[in-house]
């Protein structure tokens, strides 16, 4: 038995299959729960793979974490405040171009993440071939290809987040260049973001958002939200109603 | 401004097929969405149906379907891809 419990974040795009995914994880004993403040729901619930237990939190799908609606908002602040030790980007097999969006922006977040490319059963019908050995090694984490509808690739996939848990996966998450212009400015604030926030936070990430004159992203830095604050332990404060 | 040549998503009609040229928003974070949401320059976008009342249309996009009101639409400049 292990002592810790370790949280995987699904993401991904809407409709790319994330609460079949939980609920064929958690075998749907979630608990659902409103954060509040926020209109948005998410769910939770756990998942017991090799001895080690799983705290699952189903996000909500959002094709970017940039745009500031509270989903996004939702989403970006569970990464960026919660840590948790995995994430797990759902994609959809047939619409990948769309789906990586967001996976790179994730990718720019947090070096634990997972991609999982889900209704594989779908591309298959549309002839679509997907090398996911390709993928991974260009996005530099690991790709699992799933359908979660049938239960195909979860093992897996588990496999996977209990290796990358547990510390046995080393990633190298592609990171994207921007002009010259934009490295300048992140190459001068990166020592004062590293010196303001300590190791705890993705500086790169941090002076990227500033640079782009992310208000929302300042407002949440300045204020954490309560119900996100780690030592708090987000389970007391989500108001879920646990219905195992 | 986007050069003349190009006409607006916005004054597209149901069927009509589209490829952007310019996303050219004054707001950085409505630009921001509307890339996020797949309308990014060289994409094509297929004209759906107009809600009844007008706005907004629905445009297929990057393989899904993504509602757009005419205040979003009339900032993605593009022209319009004829069959032969
Ligand atoms: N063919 C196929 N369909 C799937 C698969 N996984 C999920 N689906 C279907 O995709 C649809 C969306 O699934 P959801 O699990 O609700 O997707 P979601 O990502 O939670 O959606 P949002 O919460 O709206 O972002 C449902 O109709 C599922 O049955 C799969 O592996 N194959
Ligand atoms: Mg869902």
């Amino acid at each position: 038995m292990t002592d810790r419990t370790y949280t995987v974040a699904l993401m991904g795009n809407p409709n790319t299959g994330k609460s079949t995914l939980f609920n064929v994880l958690t075998g749907l004993r979630q608990h659902t729960g409103n954060w509040p403040g926020k209109t948005v729901t998410h769910a939770e619930g756990e998942c017991r793979h090799r001895g080690a237990l799983y705290r699952i939190v189903d996000l909500p799908g959002t094709y970017s974490l940039y745009s500031n609606s509270a989903d996004e908002e939702v989403a970006r602040d569970f990464l960026l405040f919660q840590r948790p030790d995995v994430t797990v980007v759902v994609v959809d097999a047939t619409a990948l171009e769309r789906n990586l969006n967001l996976a790179l922006q994730v990718l720019e977040m947090t070096d634990r993440v997972i991609v999982a490319i889900n209704l594989m059963d779908e591309a298959k019908k549309k002839g679509i071939h997907i090398n996911t050995k390709k993928l991974a090694a260009k996005l530099g984490v690991p790709v699992v290809p799933i359908s979660a509808r049938n239960r195909e690739g979860i093992d897996a996939l588990l496999d996977t987040v209990d290796a990358m848990a547990h510390g046995r996966i080393h990633t190298t998450p592609l990171s994207i260049r921007y002009s010259p212009e934009i490295e300048r400015g992140i190459a001068k604030l990166l020592p004062l973001v590293k010196e303001l926030m300590g190791d705890t936070h993705p500086a790169r990430w941090i002076a990227l958002r500033l640079l782009d004159g992310d208000a929302s992203l300042l407002q949440a830095l300045k204020q954490p939200p309560q119900r996100l604050i780690k030592e708090g332990n987000a389970y007391a404060c989500c108001g879920s109603v646990k219905s195992v | 401004m986007a050069p003349a040549k190009y006409c607006r998503l916005s004054d597209t009609k149901p069927g009509d097929r589209f490829r952007i040229e310019k996303v050219d928003v004054p707001d950085p974070v409505l630009k921001r969405r509307l890339l996020d949401l797949g309308f990014v320059p060289g994409g094509e976008v297929k004209v759906g149906q107009r809600s009844p009342l007008g706005d907004p249309t629905a445009y297929r996009v990057c393989g899904t379907t993504i509602a757009l009101r005419k205040e979003e639409s009339d900032y993605i400049y593009g022209e319009k891809i004829h069959h032969d």
